[in-house]
C-alpha cells in the first residue's frame, strides 16, 4: 500500500469514526417521561407540554413531522418505538393509524365523558381534542347570505365564476368530500364536485389563506375554508369584508374535522399516556389546545376563544369521523374524475 | 467479483499513477461502499414493483398520469433551458469580462440558491396574485383593471424554479470557464473568430461535460421537487407520488411511481454519458492568466445590469419581503434560535464535508477504470438525488428501524432486561447517511469533472519529476481538484441547509434546525410567520457562501 492510498484511507476512516461517535450520541435516550410523535406543530403543542410538566413533573420529549411519515415510523419501529402518544390533525390519519394496528385501545371514563361520540374512534383508539369547522366563507359586499344553503348549493349555476377553492390535495377537502359521499352517495357527490369545478373563478389555490384573500379582493365571492384561517386573518385585519356561513342542521350541518390524540400500541408508558390524554380533554388544557389555533374545544362544556364564539352557534355534522378516513381514498378518486385538482 | 473478470483496457503498471486506490477489487469495493447509502432506498423503491397495486394504477393511468407526465416533461424542459441560458451566460460574463461590480457579482450570483424554491414561489405568488399588491395597484391606477396573465402558471413556476436553480449551472460553468475560458479565447482568436463566435464554437463545446452535468443536476432536483410545485399547485410526477402515499394511503404504489421516475432519470443519465463520451478533457497545465476584457462605453453600465436584475428578483426582493414579514413576528425570535442556527450550520457543514470527501473517494475509485461494475456503482451512488426527499427518507428509515429491531432483540436475548434501548434509526449517523444518499450527485459532479482534468500525462509528468505518493496528491492533484472540491462543498452545504423531509424524519430528538422551524410554521399554513426562520436560513448561509465562493475563485485562479 502506497502513501497515496493511506492518505485517502486515513481521511475515510476519520469520517467513519466521527460518524460512529455521533451514533452513540443518538442512542442516548432518557428512559422516563412521555415521548410524543406529533403532526400538530410545535408552536401549538409546546405550551401544553410545558404546562403539563409544570403541573405533574412529567417530562415530555417530542418530535414533529408529517402525519404520514410519523405513521411509517411507528409501523417500522414496531415494538421498539420510543413513542407513547401520537398527536395528529385530521381524522383520516387517525383512522389510518388505527386500521394499521398502530394504536392501543384506551379505557378511560374521563375521555368517554369529555369527548362526544362522533369525535372519537368507535373502538376508543383515538379521541378528538379540538374541532376544526370547514365552512363556507363569503364576501359581505357581494353575497346576500340568504343565497347560501350548504356545500352542495355551491354547485348551483348562480355561483358560476364566483367560487374559489383550495386544492383537492389537501386532506381537509378530501375529508369534506368523504363526508359528502357518506351523506349523498358517490354519484350525487361526483355531480356536486363537478359543478364546483364548473363554478371556479380561477385555478384552485394552494392554501386557505389565499382563498380568503381572493374573496376579500373580489376575485371571487364564496369559498370553503377552515374557520381558524379566517380567525387569524380577522385578528390581523378586523375590517375584512369576510364572513362565515354555517350550513344548517337540516342540510347535514357543518363539516367538522378534528385534531386528535392516541396512545401507541407499544407505548412504554401506557398509563401515563392515558393520563396525559385525559388531562388534554379537560379544563384549561382544552382551552389552550383549541384556543391557541382558534379552533373549537372538543369538550362541549369548554368555551371557545371570544372571536370564535362571536361567529355564533353551529350544528356540526354528526356523522362519525372515522368515516372520513374510510372514504378518503374514494373521495380522492372522485375528485380526480371530476377534474378537481 | 473475481479479479480479472473484466479485462482492463489499459493494464496499469504496479504503482501507476491512476491507481491511487489499490487494486481492481479495492476500487470495486470502494465504489460499492460509496453507493451503499443510496442503494438501500433504491432497493426498497424498486422492490415495490413486485407488490402490484393494480386497482390504484388503473385509476392513476386514467385520471392522473396523462397530465402529470406532460406537465413534468414541460417543467424539466423549461427549467433546464432557463437555468442553462442564465447560468452559462452569467458565468461567461463574470469570467471573461471586467466591469464595475464584477467581483461582487461573481459570488453574489450564488445567493438565490439560499432561498428555498417554495419560499420564493410563495413570496412571488403573494405579490403577483389578484389579491397581491401588484395587481391591486394596477386596479387602482386603471379603472376596470388590467388583464394580467396569472402568475400561478407554467411560466410562473418555470421562472421561480429557474431563479433558485440556475446557481448550480452558474457555479459549475464558472469553474469550467475560469480554467478553460481564457484558453478557449486564445485558440479562437488565433483562428480569427470574434468573441461571440469563440463562445459558441469553442468555449461552450469545451465546457460541455461540465454544463451537461450541471443541467442534469437541475433536472434531477426539478423532478424530485415537492415544495415549489405544491405552492403553485402544479401537478408533476412527484405530486402523484405523494398523492398515492398521502391521499390514497398506498405507499406501495407511491414507491412504484418513484421507480418509474428513476427509470426516466436513468435514461437521462445515460443520455448525458453518451454526450460526454465524445468529450475531451483538457489537461490542467499552467493556465496563463490573461487579463479580463474590459468592457467600455455603454456596455460598461449595461454589463452589470443582467446579473443585478437576476439577484434582485432571486434574492434581494424576496429577502426584503421576508424581512418585512419576519419583523411582524419578531416575538418568535428567542434564545432557541441560537440552537437552530448552530445545528443548521453543524449539520450542513459536517454533511457537506462528508459528502464531498465521499465524492472524491468515489471519483478516485472509478478513475481510469472502464469496468462496467465500477461505473454502475458510481451511477447508483448518485441516483438518490432524483428521488423525492420524503420517499428517500422512508427508504432509509424503514430498513434501519428493522435492523434496529433485530439488534435490539439480539441484545435483549443476551442481556435480558438490562439491555440498553437502541435507536439507530434516529441517530446522526442515519441522518448523515440519508444526506449522503440524496446529495452525493451534487458533490460528485464537480469533483469528477475536475478529476478528469488530471490526465494520465499530468501524472506521468509528475512521476518524471519524482513527485509521488502524498506529495503527488498534495502538490499536483489537490491544486487541480480544489476548485471542484470547493464547488461541491458550496452546493451541498446550501442544499443541506434547506433540506427538509430527511431532516424531519431521521433527526434525533431535539435536533431542530431552521428548516424544521420553517416546516413548523408552514404545516398550519402560517407562511408569513415562517419568514423568520426562512430569512435566518438565508442569513446563515450568507457568510459560508461568501467564504466558499472565494475559495472557488482562488482555486480556479491558480
Amino acid at each position: 500500500m502506497s502513501a497515496d492510498q493511506s492518505t485517502i484511507l486515513r481521511a475515510l476512516c476519520s469520517v467513519v469514526l466521527m460518524s460512529v461517535v455521533m451514533l452513540t450520541a443518538g442512542c442516548a435516550q432518557k428512559g422516563d417521561g412521555l415521548v410524543v410523535y406529533s403532526a400538530r406543530n410545535e408552536p401549538l403543542i409546546r405550551p401544553l407540554f410545558d404546562r403539563y410538566t409544570a403541573e405533574t413533573g412529567i417530562e415530555i420529549t417530542y418530535v414533529t413531522d408529517s402525519a404520514e411519515s410519523l405513521m411509517q415510523r411507528l409501523a417500522a419501529e414496531d415494538k421498539n418505538t420510543p413513542a407513547d402518544v401520537l398527536l395528529t390533525v385530521d381524522a383520516g390519519n387517525l383512522w389510518f393509524a388505527a386500521s394499521n394496528n398502530l394504536l392501543a385501545t384506551i379505557e378511560s371514563d374521563v375521555l368517554e365523558a369529555n369527548i362526544p361520540a362522533h369525535l372519537k374512534d368507535p373502538d376508543n383508539r383515538w379521541f378528538g381534542m379540538s374541532v376544526r369547522a370547514r365552512s363556507i366563507v363569503y364576501n359581505l359586499n357581494a353575497v346576500d347570505p340568504a343565497e347560501l344553503v350548504d356545500y352542495a348549493g355551491l354547485g348551483d349555476e348562480k355561483w358560476r365564476g364566483r367560487l374559489c377553492l383550495r386544492t383537492s390535495k389537501k386532506v381537509y377537502n378530501q375529508s369534506l368530500v368523504a363526508m359528502l359521499i357518506a351523506q349523498y352517495g358517490e354519484p350525487a357527490t361526483e355531480a356536486i364536485v363537478s359543478a364546483w369545478v364548473d363554478n371556479l373563478a380561477t385555478d384552485v389555490f394552494a392554501n386557505d389563506t389565499l382563498v380568503l384573500r381572493a374573496i376579500a379582493a373580489g376575485q371571487c365571492d364564496v369559498g370553503i375554508v377552515n374557520s381558524y384561517y379566517l380567525g387569524r386573518l380577522l385578528k390581523k385585519e378586523p375590517d375584512s369584508p369576510l364572513k362565515l356561513f354555517w350550513p344548517a342542521a337540516g342540510t347535514g350541518g357543518v363539516h367538522v374535522n378534528i385534531s386528535g390524540a392516541a396512545v401507541t400500541r407499544h407505548a412504554k408508558h401506557e398509563q401515563e399516556a392515558v393520563k396525559f390524554l385525559e388531562w388534554l380533554s379537560s379544563g384549561t388544557a382544552q382551552e389552550m389546545f383549541a384556543g391557541s389555533n382558534l379552533e373549537f374545544p372538543a369538550h362541549p362544556g369548554i368555551a371557545a376563544d371570544p372571536l370564535v364564539a362571536s361567529w355564533g352557534q353551529f350544528s356540526p355534522s354528526e356523522l362519525n369521523l372515522a368515516q372520513a378516513g374510510e372514504l378518503q381514498a374514494d373521495a380522492v378518486r372522485l375528485m380526480d374524475r371530476a377534474g378537481y385538482h | 467479483m473475481q479479479p480479472g473478470a473484466f479485462p482492463l483496457p489499459q493494464p496499469a503498471k504496479p504503482g501507476a499513477p491512476s491507481r491511487l486506490i489499490v487494486g481492481r477489487r479495492g476500487r470495486l469495493i470502494t465504489a460499492a461502499t460509496c453507493a451503499l447509502p443510496a442503494l438501500i432506498p433504491l432497493v426498497i423503491v424498486v422492490g415495490a414493483i413486485f407488490l402490484p397495486a393494480w386497482d390504484i394504477w388503473r385509476h392513476l393511468v386514467r385520471y392522473v398520469l396523462p397530465d402529470v407526465v406532460s406537465n413534468t416533461l414541460m417543467l424539466v424542459l423549461g427549467v433546464g433551458a432557463g437555468t442553462f441560458v442564465i447560468g452559462t451566460s452569467l458565468a461567461w460574463l463574470v469570467t471573461v469580462y471586467e466591469f464595475p461590480g464584477r467581483r461582487l457579482f461573481s459570488w453574489a450570483l450564488m445567493l438565490p440558491m439560499a432561498v428555498p424554491g417554495y419560499v420564493l414561489g410563495f413570496v412571488a405568488i403573494g405579490f403577483f396574485e389578484y389579491s397581491g399588491p401588484f395587481q391591486t395597484m394596477l386596479r387602482a391606477w386603471f379603472d376596470g383593471g388590467v388583464n394580467v396573465p396569472a402568475f400561478r402558471s407554467y411560466l410562473g413556476i418555470v421562472a421561480v424554479m429557474t431563479l433558485t436553480l440556475y446557481p448550480y449551472v452558474f457555479l459549475i460553468a464558472r469553474a469550467a470557464f475560469a480554467t478553460q475560458g481564457q484558453r478557449a479565447l486564445e485558440v479562437a482568436q488565433s483562428a480569427g473568430y470574434t468573441r461571440t463566435q469563440a463562445f459558441f464554437s469553442v468555449a461552450l463545446p469545451m465546457a460541455r461535460p461540465w454544463l451537461a452535468g450541471a443541467v442534469l443536476l437541475v433536472v434531477m432536483e426539478t423532478l424530485a421537487d415537492f415544495g415549489t410545485v405544491s405552492v403553485f399547485n402544479y401537478d408533476t410526477f412527484t405530486t402523484a407520488i405523494y398523492k398515492a402515499w398521502y391521499s390514497l394511503f398506498s405507499i406501495r404504489s407511491a414507491l412504484q411511481l418513484a421507480s418509474v421516475l428513476l427509470l426516466f432519470v436513468l435514461v437521462v443519465v445515460l443520455l448525458e454519458r453518451k454526450l460526454r463520451a465524445g468529450a475531451r478533457y483538457t489537461a490542467a497545465g499552467s493556465v496563463r492568466r490573461r487579463r479580463r476584457i474590459r468592457v467600455t462605453g455603454v456596455g460598461r453600465w449595461l454589463a452589470p445590469m443582467a446579473p443585478f436584475l437576476v439577484i434582485l428578483a432571486g434574492f434581494i426582493l424576496p429577502a426584503l419581503q421576508l424581512a418585512v414579514w419576519a419583523s411582524a413576528h419578531g416575538a418568535d425570535l428567542d434564545q432557541r434560535y441560537l440552537g437552530y442556527v448552530g445545528r443548521t450550520l453543524f449539520l450542513a457543514g459536517i454533511g457537506a464535508a462528508m459528502i464531498t470527501a465521499v465524492a472524491a473517494v468515489l471519483s478516485y475509485a472509478i478513475r481510469g477504470d472502464n469496468r462496467k461494475s465500477v461505473n454502475i456503482f458510481a451511477r447508483i451512488a448518485t441516483m438518490g438525488y432524483a428521488l423525492p426527499g420524503a420517499v428517500l427518507a422512508v427508504g432509509i428509515f424503514v430498513p434501519l428501524a428493522l435492523l434496529n429491531n433485530f439488534l435490539q432483540d439480539l441484545l435483549n436475548s443476551v442481556m435480558g432486561s438490562s439491555a440498553p434501548q437502541l435507536m439507530i434509526q434516529l441517530s446522526l449517523l442515519t441522518l448523515l447517511m440519508a444526506y449522503l444518499a440524496r446529495f452525493l450527485a451534487v458533490a460528485f459532479n464537480p469533483v469528477d469533472n475536475n478529476m478528469h482534468r488530471i490526465t494520465r500525462s499530468v501524472d506521468e509528468a509528475a512521476y518524471g519529476l519524482g513527485v509521488t505518493g502524498t506529495a503527488l496528491l498534495h502538490r499536483v492533484h489537490f491544486p487541480i481538484l480544489r476548485a471542484g472540491l470547493w464547488t461541491a462543498m458550496t452546493l451541498t452545504f446550501v442544499d443541506l441547509m434547506k433540506e427538509l423531509p430527511i431532516t424531519l424524519m431521521t433527526r434525533p430528538f431535539g435536533w431542530e434546525t431552521l428548516a424544521v422551524r420553517v416546516f413548523e410554521m408552514t404545516s398550519e399554513g402560517e407562511w408569513q410567520r415562517a419568514a423568520l426562520p426562512a430569512i435566518a436560513i438565508v442569513a446563515t448561509g450568507l457568510i459560508p457562501i461568501a467564504i466558499m465562493a472565494g475559495k472557488v475563485d482562488r482555486a480556479a485562479a491558480t
